[in-house]
């Protein structure tokens, strides 16, 4: 069975964000990469399928070079290879024309089962692995929390609004994470040291299969802006806790007028 | 130009975030003098949508099939391209849910569209469409172009207040093929008394404060204000909540009239998730705890000493 599990870089979410001058892209110096802890969740899935069942699990990724700290990290939690498309032409590109790209480099791979996180935890947009199950005619499972395989077909829990179901398909299939799915692995340094003599290959846009011609973006991002910022508001005090429960009370009734 | 709102029911009503994507559509089509057409998709769902008629919708059409009453992504998309067949829309609208995060960026995948999810504010300024997201949760707004055709915009929850407006639409039923979807549906379950955190107005949250799966002074005080319970990252790792419950960056976002956050300190991704709520209430014994600076209300006591006062001060007051 091959796996091709389609991997984002994010800023780490503790990582303050400032947005450059230019107002519409943010400042990267001090950023910390981390792998988007949704795909996180869908290299543990790939690796737990391999080892019940059999697999080769592949990274798909697209961005700049310092995608690689985040694909050797994927490989040394035991992914067995690695593609990345680094094209200077395509780092601000957006979901659809990223969908492309990854839907141009499986157009050259087998699958039998692509796995993503549900949702990139920078630009929160689901976009990508969806467009690409599109892509590639796909039939797509997201937000997965329980993952079987049996006889070419797959058997998964999904969430859905106000609770959970149990569906199947045959494969090849496209699925997305959930929270809940599983816990991913640390890496070892024997998985540090392997993952090293894994093969990565970066490529670049003319390398794949691809039109790149259709490679036009939808999207235009105008500007970055800071939301508001909540002010302190005040902290209540009293003699006892009857007395500051009752003033809670009486400012979420009277004053607010939220209960 | 016409505006397609695709609507939602869940047990017999509309679901929040599908009315309030109605009563942003209904915003929109006032301002750009266009058309606004709904789309009801789902099984027992042509009675109900009389309720839609307040909202000054100009056409209804609603799809009604026992072979609908579980959604499939496959299933569903084939009956909107169906419908925009004959109802081109340049702009579709849904509101916020599992369902549409599954069904919009395939809509827009397969029409060519461009689509932003999640959106806080949306509107033509010049000739461009502008939709405007909050991304690095919550730390920036992203203000984004759609640049082409249809564009999709899915709403986040609590974006609008839902006014009516009378209108004159007819509701019309539409017969139309349905496909087998390749995904079968063995089993369905929904929590039973669990609020969904997305829709409720009051949310009482836990945190490492509170200790262990025992969260019983929280719900005493969510159910004396009809509210649903959350809970932190930390208290979703530990084991004590299920991952649903998560609120945060990493976990759901909310909006509330209330936000009650209990023995939580306040994480920064903790905070992108919850700071559009309209009133957050900090209960903390640590005074230092960053929750406060982000609190309209802060109470420095111990939550298994005050909590159960709040609560029965509200009962002797119900």
């Amino acid at each position: 069975m091959n796996i091709i599990v389609l991997l984002k870089q994010i800023p780490d979410t503790a990582s303050l964000i400032r947005i450059n001058d230019d107002g519409k892209t943010i400042n990267t110096d001090n950023i910390k990469w981390i792998i988007n802890p949704y795909d996180e969740f869908a290299v543990e899935e790939a690796l737990q399928i391999k080892e019940k069942y059999g697999a080769t699990v592949t990274i798909v990724s697209v961005g700049p070079k310092r995608y690689v700290d985040s694909i050797r990290k994927a490989l040394a939690m035991g992914a067995d290879k690695a593609v990345l498309i680094d094209d200077p032409k395509f780092y601000d590109c957006d979901a659809f024309c990223i969908a492309n790209i990854c839907a141009g480099i499986l157009k050259d791979l087998s699958y039998d089962i692509i796995i993503a996180g549900q949702r990139g935890m920078d630009l929160d947009q689901y976009n990508v692995p969806i467009a690409v199950a599109e892509l590639l005619n796909l039939p797509q499972i997201t937000m997965v929390t329980k993952v079987e395989i049996k006889n070419n077909q797959i058997f998964c829990d999904q969430s859905i609004d106000g609770g959970k179901r149990s569906v199947y398909t045959n494969l090849p299939v496209l699925i997305t994470t959930q929270r809940g799915l599983n816990n991913p692995r640390f890496t070892s340094m024997a998985g540090i040291m392997k993952a090293k003599k894994k093969p990565l290959e970066i490529k670049d846009i003319g390398q794949i299969n691809i039109d790149a011609s259709i490679l036009e973006n939808k999207i235009k991002i105008l500007a970055f802006r800071y939301p508001p910022e909540r002010k302190q508001g005040i902290i209540i005090q009293g003699e006892s806790l009857e007395d500051k429960a009752e003033k809670l009370i009486n400012a979420l009734q009277n004053d607010s007028k939220v209960i | 130009m016409n505006i397609l709102v695709i609507l939602e029911a869940f047990d017999s009503k509309f679901r929040k975030t599908s009315i309030e994507a109605a009563c942003k559509a209904r915003q929109l089509a006032d301002d750009t003098d266009s058309k606004m057409t709904a789309l009801v998709i789902g099984y027992n769902v042509f009675d109900i949508s009389n309720q839609l008629k307040k909202y000054g919708i100009d056409n209804i059409f609603v799809i009604d099939n026992e072979k609908l009453k579980d959604y499939s992504t496959d299933v569903y998309l084939n009956i909107i391209d169906q419908f925009l067949d004959t109802c081109k829309s340049e702009i579709i609208i849904f509101g916020s849910s599992n369902q549409s995060k599954d069904l919009a960026p395939r809509l827009a995948a397969r029409n060519n569209g461009s689509l932003c999810l999640d959106c806080i504010e949306l509107g033509f300024k010049n000739d461009s469409f502008i939709a405007s997201k909050y991304i690095y949760g919550g730390k920036i707004i992203a203000d984004i172009s759609l640049e082409s055709s249809p564009k999709i915009i899915v709403t986040r929850a609590g974006i609008i207040k839902p006014t009516e407006k009378q209108g004159k639409a007819d509701i019309q039923k539409l017969d139309i093929i349905l496909k087998e979807s390749q995904i079968v549906i063995e089993n369905v379950e929904f929590d039973n008394n669990t609020k969904d955190l997305s829709e409720a107005d009051i949310i009482v949250s836990g945190g490492r404060g509170i200790g262990g799966s025992d969260f019983s002074i929280l719900e005493n005080l969510a159910k004396e204000l009809k509210g649903a319970i959350g809970a932190s990252r930390s208290a979703v790792d530990e084991g004590w909540r299920p991952s649903s419950d998560q609120i945060g960056q990493t976990g759901k976002t909310v909006s509330p009239n209330l936000y009650i956050a209990c023995g939580i300190s306040g994480a920064i991704q903790h905070i992108a998730g919850i700071s559009t709520s309209k009133i957050i209430v900090a209960i903390n014994k640590d005074s230092e705890a960053p929750i406060f600076s982000k609190a309209d209300y802060g109470i420095v006591e111990d939550i298994f000493d005050i909590i159960p006062i709040i609560t029965q001060k509200l009962q002797n007051k119900a």
